[in-house]
């Protein structure tokens, strides 16, 4: 118990205080039947040295150390050490939601210079304080359209990651706002813009597109905003790769872009936590769901910043609140925050033209499927072989290859998604290439 | 005379943007291994933007001294007692850190093969047994990211049940108590929300629940103990009500730490319920996040389940993407892993009696708060505390210092305030929760300072209304903020 | 304070005509309560608003209240300074500070609604 404080002395003081005899007094109003007789069914407790040994151990029976070609909306990106120097100090670490914001000044500035940075990165207007990843950022995004247009149907584009579009779905089914999907242009891995413009109508309150894309080819943003603006719908942007931002114009025609930042600073950690956003134009502002932070002054005049236009969300609005989101990814959108400082405006468009070039010298001895143009993802043929033999075989090397998109897309069966980023050395991505031969 | 200086530089750090200056650098890229691309050939030159304009240039020096220096602008738990009503803000163990942290679990790729992935996805599946064991359910799914997330998978669940049963029904109830995540969440999840009144002892109100539960009615979403830290004892007899009529008992777990190894949700006919890992379980909130909050339920909605789920296959570990009455997918990937991490981390050290202790601590200290501030305090509902107890500021409004004013003035004191307005039944409510990891000294500190507070409103209620007085920022304009919205940092033109 | 030529709701909205068009606002009294208000959402021109129903909100940093719609009838006007200065709610909520005009589809509401001697009694009694 040495999480517990107290000792037996202290706890008879407390108890003498309170006027009963011993603790299960405490609980003696609960009734009879509820209780529970008997201890729980778990271990004692462990020492420290034993819990990390027995992480230590789970941890040998992943992947260890295998270089890795998957991306697919998780991305291997080195992390400087300033960004775990940072979020490890207990200031950042332990303290709670800045509702109090004299004592909370810490937090609030770094969220609003985080807002600042999305703002600068995606072009947009405001941005929040982060949403839980960029696949309920997306869903919320789309119901975020539907309040700010008073429709109801919403139009996904295929090339969208499917699991943020398998959210979409589970989100939208109850609340009057019909998912469509429009497909890709076979050649190219675009988005399918007759096939958009055929299927929008007057009820459609948003148009979504993902760039890059989940074939990793930067997609059709101005064409759709243009179908989607001419029927009076917004435009939603969806990004899973920020770094792609260092060199890509931002999606500055959306109205909404709603993205998530683990190639920022946060571990893979096996799909979580990562951390979404949502950044929009000014006129949407009320309509966004997530904490905001806004800059104002003290009683001294001096500047100081507090969360603002609270009353979008659940803890005052209630049944009519833009989300029901509370918690959010706070602390990884400070590493994020820590990532983009320490790249900062070189570094940021260094690194991600270092990923560009790594996935242009691996697609290079490949077969691409797709002729778009794409930045550090890339969807290959796999010939001859399988997707899954060549990760069989690249596994032997200790090497795990790309993503087989046959679960996924079944007429892509004889593909693989292939990802290289800063982090891919040239001999490892020689060996990914041999094992296509 | 000692003459004046100027306070150093770090309570006037400046905004990122403002610290910047061109040609500063905080990184240095390995040298490529491959040949440089042209991004305008390989893009495409209308595909590549100009300069990310106003993005940070500072120096890596310069980069730590700031976020050092923000940070002690914060209040943390390791500075001192955070009581925070409904927040649950425990000591975070550090080790929990230091595993969460492994190469082998953090640098964990979702989509490397199963195979590769044993090592976590052993570790979720000991976390759902153990939350099932815990609450007295039959299965866990730990997919949700946060508790409202929680909640929006339960309901859905409830709801693909009651339609498979043949109607889906119209609406929720929600007593008057609740967070307010519980009407956000079942408004998604497609429901009407009709609110319940609280009897007069603070407690679920079992005569109206009976007049009102009909077939329209999905579910009750009930916290338990309550946002009054009060055991709700009526719940076996509201759960027959509502099983009589076919619908669902929801339970909100975010105050499950006042009942580990005391009482078990699914003994008393809870139906699905949601935890909140950064509360009882102690993973840390990061000034607002992550979290994570498992869904338990009851073998009836265990169909229901969002995909994937773990299964096993011959002795390994595997996901079943194959199931008919899924509610689908609630997020990307498996949930929260690193959080999950943390839990299991915290589960194993305390082990089952030391879950108790934690419990029966966490109860002890509310009681002993309640005991010491209730000379003082105007406590409005005088049933029996739990984990938390809260109070309302009656006496001290009557010298015109509210709720708001005597958690500022406590910032003076060396603490962080308590949870101020909430719940809401409560006019001026003071909700204060120690959690079990405060020791004995630093409750009287607590409970010193909200006494002193007390007098001080009666002698200078003035001084108290313009607290705090010790911070670095004083009193802030919320009302500018908000008035005037400015979102983000632009440079002076 | 409470002007004869208004009448009064219940919630605490007010309406003062002229010919067939109601000037909307909200009472000194509501303005009070409220507290500092940050933020009026006000539907548009050419909204049909009922009576009894909600017509917008009135904001402050932490509460939300629901503007009802003291009559029926159509949206002919909003209150623009109110967009840039919603404090003048708390200044002069019964003059500056109005927040809509309507064209009236019912004009016989207005006489069911409370006279100033009433809606001054009633707040009193709701004290």
């Amino acid at each position: 118990m040495r999480y517990l404080p107290k000792s037996d002395s202290e706890r008879r003081a407390m108890l003498d205080l309170i006027g009963v005899e011993s603790v299960e007094d405490l609980f003696a109003h609960l009734p009879e039947e509820v209780r529970l007789k008997r201890p729980l069914d778990l271990p004692a407790g462990i020492s420290e040295y034993e819990i990390v040994e027995y992480f230590r151990a789970r941890a040998t029976e992943n992947a260890n150390g295998y270089p890795c070609f998957l991306g697919a909306g998780a991305y291997y990106h080195y992390r400087p050490v300033l960004v775990d120097t940072v979020v490890s100090r207990g200031e950042f670490l332990t303290s709670y939601t800045p509702y109090q914001a004299e004592i909370s000044q810490g937090t609030l500035m770094t969220i609003f210079e985080f807002q600042t940075m999305i703002c600068q990165l995606t072009g947009m207007d405001v941005a929040n304080a982060s949403m839980y990843d960029g696949s309920t950022a997306m869903a919320e995004a789309a119901m975020m359209a539907v309040r700010a247009t008073g429709r109801g149907r919403v139009l996904v584009a295929r090339s969208v990651h499917p699991e943020y579009r398998a959210v979409l779905r589970t989100y939208s089914e109850n609340q009057g706002m019909p998912v469509e999907e429009f497909g890709y242009v076979t050649a190219a891995g675009t988005i399918d813009l007759e096939e958009l413009d055929r299927k929008m109508d007057d009820l459609t309150a948003a148009v979504i597109v993902q760039s890059p894309n989940f074939f990793g080819i930067v997609d059709q943003v101005r064409a759709a905003a243009e179908i989607a603006h001419r029927r009076g719908a917004l435009l939603i942007v969806v990004f899973t790769e920020p770094v792609s931002l260092g060199l890509l114009r931002p999606p500055a025609e959306a109205d909404i872009v709603a993205g998530e930042l683990q190639s920022f600073a946060i571990s893979p950690s096996y799909g979580g936590p990562h951390a979404g956003v949502i950044a929009t134009r000014d006129k949407y502002v009320r309509q966004m769901p997530g904490r905001l932070v806004g800059q104002t002054v003290d009683t001294r005049g001096n500047r100081a910043f507090c969360l603002t236009l609270a009353t979008r969300e659940q803890h005052i609005r209630r049944e009519k609140a833009t989300s029901n989101i509370c918690t959010n990814q706070a602390l990884l959108a400070l590493m994020a925050s820590v990532f983009m400082t320490v790249y900062g405006k070189h570094g940021l468009r260094e690194l991600a033209e270092q990923n560009l070039a790594k996935a242009q010298y691996l697609v290079g001895r490949l077969r691409p499927r797709f002729c778009g143009k794409s930045f550090n993802e890339f969807v290959v043929l796999t010939e001859s072989k399988t997707p899954d033999d060549i990760n069989k075989a690249l596994l032997k090397k200790k090497i795990i290859g790309g993503l087989p998109l046959g679960r996924f897309y079944p007429e892509l069966a004889d593909s693989m998604l292939l990802c290289a980023t800063e982090m891919s050395r040239r001999a490892d991505m020689d060996a990914v290439a041999e094992a296509f031969q | 005379m000692t003459p004046r200086v100027q306070p150093h530089i770090s309570l006037h750090e400046p905004l990122l943007f403002e610290r910047s200056s061109p040609g500063k650098l905080a990184y240095q890229l390995p040298e490529l291994d491959v040949p440089a691309v042209d991004p305008s050939a390989a893009l495409g030159a209308d595909n590549v933007r100009s300069e990310i304009e106003g993005f940070p240039e500072v120096s890596e020096v310069e980069a730590i001294r700031h976020y050092t220096r923000l940070s002690t602008w914060n209040y943390g738990i390791e500075y001192g007692m955070y009581p925070l009503g409904s927040c649950t803000m425990k000591y975070n163990p550090r080790v929990n850190e230091a595993v969460a942290r492994l190469d082998g679990l953090a640098w964990a790729h979702p989509y490397q093969p199963e195979a590769l992935a044993q090592g976590s996805m052993e570790i979720m599946a000991r976390l759902e047994a153990a939350l099932a064991e815990i609450t007295g359910m039959d299965a866990v799914t730990l997919q949700p990211a946060a508790g409202a997330q929680g909640e929006l998978t339960a309901i859905l669940m409830m709801r693909a049940l009651l339609k498979k049963r043949g109607n889906p029904r119209k609406k929720i109830l929600i007593p008057d108590s609740a967070h307010g995540t519980n009407p956000a969440s079942a408004a998604i999840a497609g429901y009407a929300v009709e609110n319940i009144k609280s009897s007069e002892t603070g407690v679920l109100d079992v005569e109206a629940l009976e007049r009102i539960v009909n077939e329209d009615v999905a579910a009750l979403m009930v916290t338990n103990p309550n946002t009054l830290g009060i055991f709700e004892e009526n719940i076996l007899r509201a759960a027959a009500i509502l099983h009589a009529k076919g619908a669902l008992l929801y339970m909100d777990g975010a105050n499950m730490n006042a009942l580990m190894g005391v009482a078990r949700p699914g003994d008393f006919g809870v139906d699905a319920l949601h935890l909140n890992l950064h509360k009882t379980f102690s993973t840390p909130h990061g000034g607002g996040g992550p979290g994570a909050g498992p869904v338990a339920v009851k073998k009836e909605l265990e169909p229901f389940l969002p995909l994937p789920r773990l299964k096993r296959s011959g002795k390994k570990w595997a996901y079943d993407y194959k199931r008919k009455y899924s509610v689908g997918r609630v997020r990307a990937f498996y949930g929260n892993s690193g959080v999950l991490v943390r839990a299991l981390a915290y589960i194993l050290a305390n082990g089952g009696p030391g879950l108790r202790r934690v419990t029966t601590d966490a109860v002890l200290n509310a009681n002993y708060i309640r005991k010491r501030l209730e000379p003082y305090y105007d406590l409005p509902y005088s049933s029996r505390s739990m984990h938390e107890v809260v109070f309302s500021d009656e006496r001290q409004a009557k010298q015109g210092v509210r709720t708001s004013e005597i958690a500022k003035r406590l910032i003076d004191y060396g603490f962080h305030p308590y949870t101020v307005s909430f719940p809401l039944i409560v006019h001026g409510a003071l909700m204060i929760e120690p959690t079990e990891t405060e020791t004995k000294h630093e409750l009287d500190r607590f409970t010193d300072a909200m006494i002193s507070i007390a007098k001080e409103v009666e002698t200078d209620p003035e001084m108290v209304k313009n607290a705090p007085y010790g911070t670095r920022t004083s009193r802030v304009d919320e009302v500018a903020a908000a008035r005037k919205p400015v979102l983000r940092w632009k440079p002076a033109s | 304070m409470y002007s004869e030529q208004f009448r009064y709701t219940k919630e605490h909205e007010w309406v003062r005509m002229d010919g067939d068009i109601g000037t909307i606002g909200i009472t000194d009294h509501a303005q009070q309560e409220l507290g500092d208000i940050v933020y009026v959402d006000l539907p548009k021109v050419g909204t049909k608003i009922t009576q009894g129903a909600t017509a917008g909100s009135v904001e402050s940093v932490k509460a939300v209240s629901d503007i009802y719609a003291p009559v029926s009838g159509e949206v002919t006007e909003i209150n623009p300074i109110l967009t840039d200065a919603p404090e003048k709610l708390n200044q002069d909520p019964h003059g500056e500070a109005w927040l809509m005009k309507v064209k009236l589809s019912a004009p016989s509401e207005v006489a069911k609604l409370l006279s100033a001697a009433e809606y001054q009694k009633y707040i009193e009694a709701e004290k």
